[in-house]
């Protein structure tokens, strides 16, 4: 706990630290393109390029080794693995426009299929004579342990890049996630917005192998933005709250694994990220698990409170047991069931209130699609008072009229 | 197959390109020979029609006519397999600016993160500047917009929170926002309440007050007389085009609806068209 707590306030050292800043950077890179791929409801064809970028390791790996490299360049490594999962992008993208397959089929044929290959491949390095293979597994789960100072610039100034096209294409990007055909109306090109947001994936994706692994971006892209859905109705606000998500955990993920070494730091990331969404999923002010419990829970209490003052004003019987709680509990009842004297105003109150909103839904139909009519809102919050005093002349004037 | 309107084009073409661009550049959209198709089966066939500017026209056909299909190749958003889409004389990408779209409601999710204005200020994308943040200039245009359709006390409502008629006000004053001569509606009035129905009626009649031209996808026969000038009849081909009062005759309908249209004319459905 406490190599977790330095490692936290970047007291554990050089390395540790270098790491930390890179996880963050990282986290937020990917909290905020994750966000367009989201609402974009593409979420997994991210997947699909993460996991086939493991022939495009292996590939460069040999090629490096077989001309006399260091096959463990990250340079070369990114290169290669970018190359191949855009291959495997161009491949989805290909096969459910032309095909009748649809994309999550095209999905999983590809994601497996380049997956398979670049398991082999790796099976065929290992027993390779030359070259410091080892390490090279890494790249499927992440590890921090001995990243190099490059290697943290390199993250960083890919996300930097990732950031700016953020800046630039958000609302382009925005447009064509709610209404690509109204976007393409309106000039924008969707096929090419589509283009350069999985580019922006392949960016996060590559930078991301080193510490999270090739397994596990996909849950950077995603958990973050699906998190940060909970809290926020608007899409500037949501890139950012997923970015600050995405960074909290790869900045914290990176302390952790420093304080046990042991754990795959990608995991360690995705695990801290899955708490934050299961935070919000449950606590969030208006989407959240909880207070849309409570809203439902109000909501009944509200209809059976109005069925049972108009029960009680109309002198019928009640049998609904929770009816009789509410009212009980608001005090419009005895224990045996007899109104009480506020309960018998109450009563005659929803009773007028009912007539108002009757003479209401004839003499405002034009305001119907707009102001809630449901009886059950307070008619005192819909109208105002000379409105109310309206209604209730008109309600004098129809008993006059059947008098 | 061609039409009538092929051999006006003839005519204008003989006296030279210019007069050609010149003579369309007032007509808001002309369709050639459209033929759009997904798989091997047309959705729309060979069609011609040409509509023209100030006027409010209804294009009416059974389901799977290619109504909807028609209006978004004039959009350039389903690709065409033959024939042209000239739009005041141009083609699509030279004129975005100047055409506007509504389309069907139910085509998006309702539970995308965004506030009623800022669905409307979407509108507004061609003006934006360079990093494309709205401004308040922005905002107030979006809010005139939303006035216009009733809806202004509904800017920063959650968008699935509304209703199908208020769904359907923001699309249009998506569209308003855009500020075009040529407005293209799929089935605005498909499924909304009777108070959105005047509404959209209302604002579609003073854009048409204004000389900007209104295409509907309209779905309801009994109320095509009674809000649109012109009608074009399609069932994959196109069975009649003209003004309201002698294209929207029993003997058309009929064609159009084949079967499904009771009636005494089932004998001249087997007339050929034309």
């Amino acid at each position: 706990m406490e190599g977790f707590l330095s490692a936290l306030l970047l007291q554990s050292g050089y390395n540790a630290a270098l790491v930390g800043i890179g996880a963050a950077l990282l986290g937020i890179a990917a909290g905020g393109t994750g966000t367009f791929i989201f609402l974009r409801k593409r979420s997994l064809v991210s997947d699909a390029a993460a996991h086939a970028t493991l022939p495009g390791i292996c590939l460069a790996f040999m090629a490096m080794v077989a001309f006399g490299g260091d096959g463990r360049n990250l340079t070369g490594l990114m290169i290669g693995s970018a190359a191949s999962a855009a291959v495997a992008l161009v491949l989805v993208d290909w096969i459910s426009r032309e095909t009748r397959l649809p994309e999550d089929a095209a999905i999983g044929a590809v994601l497996s299929v380049f997956f398979g290959f670049g398991i082999v491949l790796m099976t065929v390095i290992q027993t390779m004579t030359s070259g410091r293979q080892a390490g090279l597994e890494s790249f499927l789960l992440g590890s921090t342990a001995g990243m190099l100072f490059n290697e943290a610039v390199t993250i960083a100034i890919a996300g930097a890049v990732a950031g700016l096209l953020l800046l630039l294409l958000h609302r382009r990007m925005t447009l064509v996630a709610f209404d690509p055909e109204f976007a393409a109306t309106t000039g924008v090109d969707v096929r090419s917005t589509d283009l350069a947001t999985m580019g922006l994936v392949l960016v996060v994706t590559v930078i991301g192998l080193k510490v999270v692994g090739l397994v596990l971006i996909v849950a950077m892209l995603i958990i973050p933005a699906v998190a940060a859905r909970f809290w926020t109705e608007r899409v500037d606000r949501l890139v950012a709250i997923a970015a600050v998500i995405g960074g909290v955990s790869g900045y914290t993920g990176a302390a952790a694994s420093a304080a046990y070494p042991n754990v795959p730091t990608g995991a360690i990331i995705v695990l801290i990220s899955f708490g934050l969404f299961a935070v919000s999923l449950a606590f969030a002010p208006v989407r959240g698990v909880v207070a849309s419990l409570y809203r439902h829970v109000r909501f009944q209490r509200q209809v059976h409170l109005r069925q049972g003052l108009l029960a009680v004003a109309r002198g019928e019987p009640i049998f609904d047991g929770l009816t009789l709680k509410v009212l009980r509990f608001f005090g419009h009842i005895r224990a045996d069931g007899v109104a009480t004297l506020s309960g018998r105003a109450a009563a005659a109150k929803a009773l007028r209130d009912e007539a108002r909103w009757e003479v209401a839904r004839e003499t405002h139909q034009e305001d119907m699609s707009v102001a809630r009519f449901d009886g059950l809102t307070a008619i005192e919050k819909v109208f105002t008072p000379d409105e109310i005093a309206e209604l209730d002349r008109r309600i004098g004037d129809r008993i006059g009229v059947v008098a | 197959m061609r039409n009538a309107l092929q051999g006006s084009i003839g005519i204008v073409a003989r006296n030279g390109e210019t007069a050609l661009a010149a003579d369309l550049s007032n007509l808001p959209l002309l369709i050639d020979g459209l033929t759009v198709s997904y798989g091997e089966k047309p959705a729309i066939f060979s069609i011609d029609a040409s509509f023209a500017a100030g006027r409010m026209i209804a294009i009416v056909g059974p389901n799977g006519a290619g109504k909807s299909t028609l209006i978004k190749a004039a959009l350039g958003i389903v690709p065409r397999l033959s024939g042209t889409v000239r739009v005041f004389g141009q083609p699509i990408e030279q004129v975005r600016g100047r055409m506007a779209y509504v389309p069907q409601r139910a085509s998006v999710d309702w539970d995308f993160p965004a506030r009623v204005v800022d669905v409307v200020m979407m509108g507004l994308y061609r003006t934006l500047g360079f990093l494309r943040f709205a401004g308040t200039k922005e905002r107030s245009t979006a809010l005139a917009c939303l006035d216009r359709v009733g809806m202004a006390d509904f800017a920063e409502r959650q968008i699935g929170q509304l209703s199908g008629g208020q769904q359907q006000r923001v699309f249009l004053a998506r569209a308003l926002a855009q500020d075009a001569d040529l407005y293209l509606l799929d089935e605005p009035l498909a499924g909304v309440d009777a108070a959105t129905e005047r509404t959209i009626m209302d604002v579609l009649k003073s854009l048409k007050t204004e000389g900007r031209t209104v295409i509907c996808v309209h779905h309801d026969l009994s109320t095509v007389e009674r809000y649109f000038d012109d009608v074009l009849l399609i069932n994959v081909r196109k069975i009649a085009e003209g003004p309201v009062a002698s294209t929207f005759t029993d003997r058309n309908l009929q064609k159009t609806y084949g079967g499904r249209l009771a009636g005494a004319h089932i004998e001249q459905l087997r007339l050929p068209v034309e």
